[in-house]
Parts: structure tokens; C-alpha cells; sequence
């Protein structure tokens, strides 16, 4: 069985492979396409985002008392990756390839130093804090993603 | 086991690390301004009083500036560990730095031994300060990010290198008996290789994956690279006392330059991110101009007295007004913009419509400096073989330094405009 941390950082370079493909799409102006990836790459990170939220994080919140710590943080970037989510729907619907890869430069920088804290610090805690419930708890989150 | 009161709160205020951004530029600016103002006899060789000052307003002023206020930025994120009391730290190194690479410079153009004094001891306490604060944040580390021993080896590194710039200051005055020819040697290979290209690496094991979504470097390299070569440069430096021969860790500090050079041009054109922009161009330059340092290292070993001599300047133009002036002009388009719309999301979302980054920061301009700065370098390694061209070159890094804070100023108004809205707004 992987760790949690293998299993989520799995999820983030699925995320990224989207990403870049719709970020492509727009640069090519192919906005067909560039609608199709960008949901698919949204539609995925919105899921791992709710995977994190409903399920790591109560966990991880349970299993060390921080409730305030590093969870809140990275909620409130999820908040923020949202924002910037909905501004890029926006863009597409309008065809602004402009406004498109200024939101999707921001987002990637965004995107990438969350992912960084959590794949070096935060995983790596949780790997270590929930010891043996972290199988049960990959499989929760496998059902959940997969239900989404 | 956990560290109590772990926070990402990563963001210390936007003036700690913007004071350092937009004050390197002007410093870039001065060492133009003597390019022009002694154009020539600037390349007889790099122990040139006006080549002196330039090549310090340059490390100081420049290149340690933003490395300095990128990394105050950095250790929170990369490391996990934030630096302590960022505004005093900020503070009082930015301002040492600053003057302490002013009185330097001036020192070695007006031979003044108290502007000397004044100038190392001021570097002196501004890189003392600073290592202070990140040997303190590097000791709290909770991330086991690959960057983080190379940012280590690094900062080993300038303490090892304002010792020994500070030791030569000294006796430059005549203050200190000291072994000067091979002192002078050893202090700008831990600058620019030790403190400086060994920082680029831990940077780049990050930062290169990260912009541009390539895979991870091989890790061989981020495990063994930074280490090994930190160990080089303690060999090179022995053989200057010792029967070690120098051209072995000589060469094999060479390669292993290479290694990181290939590697990296490797990840980026493995890269799942097709578009391109400033930032990527000026990284590929600068790995460009890394190799060529790396062969030009090699040749100043195996050339004959005249034509190394000629070599070792190549290469010291390869080096800093190349490659590491290349990557952090480069790092600069990116660090900015940022900076400036996380500071923005994070405090007025809602209250006004948000620039992103590329109207903070656009591309257009950032291109258009760097084929300037491009132009610049060009012509200030033909000045080595056709003298007369010196002047011609300075005025095009001049225009280069100019545009380059013009570019980084327009994020810092659209900045300040966007929160007069908002705040305007907040109280209607």
C-alpha cells in the first residue's frame, strides 16, 4: 500500500498535466478544446481539494490538536485557487487569450508553492502522525475522488 | 515530534523583500555608469581599480542583494522555517549591503582606506546579519526539500567569502600580512561559485520543476552535487597552501558546473508547459553562458601565460555579468509580479478587481530588456579582443539596468494603485 503522501502527490502531477494542456489549448487559441481540459483540469483539483478538506485534513486535525496551524493555511489557498478558477472560466467563455495566461501564470505559481508545502512538509506529517489508519484513510479517499 | 505552532504564514510584509528587488538595479546602473565612464582600460584585467569597484557593485550591490531578499522569502516556503523578526533582518541588511557596497566600490576607485573600512565593515555586518538569520532558519528546517543543503553549502559559503574579502580589505590597507595573491584567488571563487552558482542549484532544483512543470532533477544530483562540489572548493583552496595539484578539484569543479548547466537545459526541454516567457529564456541563457564558463575554466588552465590571461576574463564575464546576472534578471520577472499579487489576493480580494501577473508583470517589456541586456554582453566580450567597443557596451547596460527597473517599478505602482482602490473603496 502507498503512503499518503505518494497517493496525493500522484494526484497533484495528474493536476499539472491538465493544467498544461488547457494552458496550451489557450495559447493556441483552440477554445473548444481549451474548455473541454480547463473543466477537466478544475474538475480535478476541485476534487482533490475536497478529498484534502473532508477527509486528510479532519484527520490530521484530530490526530495532533492543530487546528489552526497548517490545515487553516492551506484551506484558505484552496480558497484562493478557487477565485482564480472562477476568473478562468471567465476568460474562456470571453475568449481572452490575454487575461487567460496572465490567470493561468498566477495560478500555476499559486498552485505550485501550495503543492510544495504540502508534499514536503504537511504529507510527510500526516504520514507520520496517522501511522496505521493511513491505509483506511487512502481508501476513503480513493472512493471519494473516484466518486466525484 | 511536532514542532509546536507550525505555521505556513509565509508572507512576511511586502516591503522586506521589495526594498532589496528594487534597489539592485541601481546598483547594476552605477557599475554601467563607470563601464562608460573608463570604457577600455576596464578589461586590461580584472585587478583594475574601476574593474574592482564595478565587479563589487555588481556582487554587493546586485547579485547578494536579491539573493539575500529572495531567500528571507524563500526559507519559509521551501524550508518550512521562517526567518526571525524579518523587518529588523530586512532592515538592517538591505541598508548594509547598500552603503557597504557603496563605500567599497568608491574604495577601490579613490584608494581611501577609511572608505574601505567603512564600506567591508558595513558588507560585514550586513552578511553577518543574514547569516545569522537564515543559519537560524535553515537549523529549524521541518522540509526535506532537495534545495535545502544546497542553500546551506551556500551560505557556508559567503561566510567563508566575506572572511576572506574582509581579511583582504584589511591588508589591502596595509593592516594584515597576509598571503594576498592567493587570497585574491580564493575569494571570488567561493563568491561566485560557493555563495552564488551553489544557491542557483538549490534554487533551481525547485524553482525549474516548478515554473515550468519539468520532471524532478535526477537525485544524484540534489542528493550529491552541492556537497560535493562544496568539497571541491575546500581542496581547491588547500592546493593554494599544499602540494595538492590544483587543476584536479580545478577541473572537476568545472564539471561538475557542467553537469548542473546540461542537466537543467535537459529538464526544461522536457517540460509539460509549452508556452515560453521571460523568465525561461533568461535560465536558458544563463545555463548557455554557465558551460561556456565552464570550458573557459578549462582553457585558462591549459593556455599559455598571454591567452590564459585573456581567458580568465572571458570567463569572469561568462560568470557574473553572464550567467549569474542572467538567472537572477530572470528570477526577478517572476519573484515580483508575485509577490505583489499574493500580497494583494491575500489582503483585498473582494474589494477590487485583482491585477494578475502578467499585467503586473508583462512579457513584452521583460523581452525587450532582455535582448538588451543580450546586446550588452555580447559587445562587452567582443571589448576583450577590440577594446574600443567597452564604452559602447557600457551604455547598453546602462539602458539595460534602467529598463530593468522601469519593468519591476511598473508592478510595484499597478501594486500601489490597486490598493488605493481598494481602500478607497473600503471606506466609501
Amino acid at each position: 500500500m502507498s503512503t499518503i503522501s505518494e497517493f496525493l502527490t500522484g494526484e497533484h502531477h495528474h493536476c499539472d498535466d491538465l493544467f498544461a494542456a488547457a494552458e496550451d489549448d489557450a495559447a493556441q487559441k483552440n477554445w473548444g478544446k481549451a474548455d473541454d481540459d480547463f473543466r477537466r483540469f478544475r474538475h480535478s483539483t476541485e476534487t482533490h481539494f475536497e478529498v484534502e478538506e473532508n477527509i486528510l485534513f479532519p484527520a490530521f486535525e484530530n490526530a495532533t490538536g492543530m487546528t489552526m496551524g497548517p490545515t487553516q493555511v492551506m484551506r484558505m489557498e484552496h480558497g484562493q485557487m478557487r477565485d482564480v478558477f472562477a476568473q478562468m472560466a471567465d476568460a474562456i467563455a470571453k475568449q481572452d487569450a490575454d487575461e487567460y495566461l496572465g490567470l493561468s501564470e498566477t495560478l500555476l505559481m499559486l498552485m505550485q508553492q501550495h503543492n510544495l508545502k504540502e508534499e514536503q512538509i504537511l504529507y510527510r506529517m500526516a504520514d507520520q502522525v496517522l501511522g496505521n489508519a493511513s491505509d483506511a484513510l487512502i481508501g476513503d479517499m480513493k472512493a471519494m475522488a473516484e466518486g466525484a | 515530534m511536532l514542532p509546536a505552532g507550525l505555521s505556513f504564514d509565509q508572507a512576511p510584509p511586502i516591503a522586506v523583500p521589495f526594498r532589496f528587488f528594487l534597489t539592485a538595479p541601481l546598483f547594476l546602473l552605477a557599475a554601467a555608469i563607470l563601464l562608460v565612464a573608463y570604457g577600455p582600460e576596464m578589461l586590461l584585467s580584472r585587478h583594475m581599480p574601476a574593474t574592482l569597484a564595478a565587479t563589487h557593485l555588481l556582487t554587493l550591490g546586485f547579485t547578494s542583494m536579491v539573493m539575500c531578499g529572495a531567500m528571507m522569502q524563500m526559507l519559509p516556503v521551501v524550508a518550512g522555517a521562517p526567518v526571525p523578526a524579518p523587518r529588523l533582518v530586512a532592515w538592517t541588511v538591505h541598508l548594509s549591503l547598500a552603503t557597504g557596497a557603496a563605500g567599497v566600490a568608491a574604495s577601490f576607485l579613490w584608494g581611501r582606506p577609511v572608505l574601505m573600512h567603512l564600506g567591508g565593515g558595513l558588507a560585514a555586518l550586513g552578511f553577518g546579519v543574514f547569516l545569522a538569520a537564515a543559519a537560524w532558519s535553515l537549523a529549524h528546517v521541518r522540509s526535506r526539500s532537495p534545495s535545502v543543503p544546497a542553500m546551506g553549502f551556500s551560505i557556508a559559503s559567503l561566510a567563508v567569502t566575506a572572511a576572506l574579502g574582509l581579511t583582504l580589505g584589511i591588508a589591502r590597507q596595509g593592516g594584515l600580512d597576509i598571503p594576498y595573491v592567493q587570497f585574491s584567488l580564493l575569494h571570488p571563487m567561493w563568491g561566485l561559485y560557493g555563495w552564488t552558482a551553489l544557491l542557483v542549484m538549490g534554487v533551481a532544483y525547485q524553482v525549474v520543476p516548478m515554473f515550468q512543470l519539468t520532471p524532478n532533477y535526477p537525485k544524484a544530483i540534489t542528493t550529491w552535487l552541492a556537497g560535493g562540489l562544496f568539497l571541491l572548493l575546500i581542496l581547491r583552496s588547500a592546493a593554494e597552501f599544499t602540494l595538492l595539484p590544483p587543476a584536479v578539484p580545478g577541473v572537476a569543479l568545472a564539471a561538475g558546473a557542467g553537469v548542473f548547466a546540461i542537466a537543467t537545459l535537459r529538464l526544461q526541454g522536457r517540460r509539460k508547459r509549452k508556452i515560453s516567457d521571460a523568465t525561461l529564456l533568461f535560465w536558458r541563457v544563463g545555463m548557455g553562458l554557465l558551460l561556456a564558463a565552464c570550458l573557459l575554466w578549462l582553457a585558462a588552465a591549459l593556455l599559455p601565460a598571454e591567452a590564459a590571461e585573456r581567458a580568465r576574463l572571458l570567463l569572469g564575464i561568462a560568470a557574473l555579468p553572464g550567467f549569474i546576472l542572467a538567472v537572477i534578471n530572470g528570477m526577478l520577472y517572476k519573484i515580483v509580479p508575485f509577490l505583489a499579487w499574493f500580497h494583494l489576493q491575500s489582503r483585498y480580494v473582494g474589494k477590487t478587481a485583482i491585477p494578475n501577473m502578467k499585467q503586473l508583470q508583462p512579457d513584452r517589456p521583460a523581452r525587450g530588456q532582455m535582448a538588451l541586456y543580450l546586446a550588452a554582453l555580447a559587445l562587452l566580450a567582443g571589448a576583450v579582443f577590440w577594446p574600443p567597443l567597452a564604452r559602447l557596451s557600457g551604455l547598453l547596460w546602462l539602458a539595460s539596468a534602467l529598463w530593468l527597473e522601469r519593468n519591476l517599478l511598473r508592478a510595484l505602482i499597478l501594486y500601489r494603485r490597486t490598493v488605493a482602490l481598494a481602500t478607497a473603496k473600503k471606506s466609501d
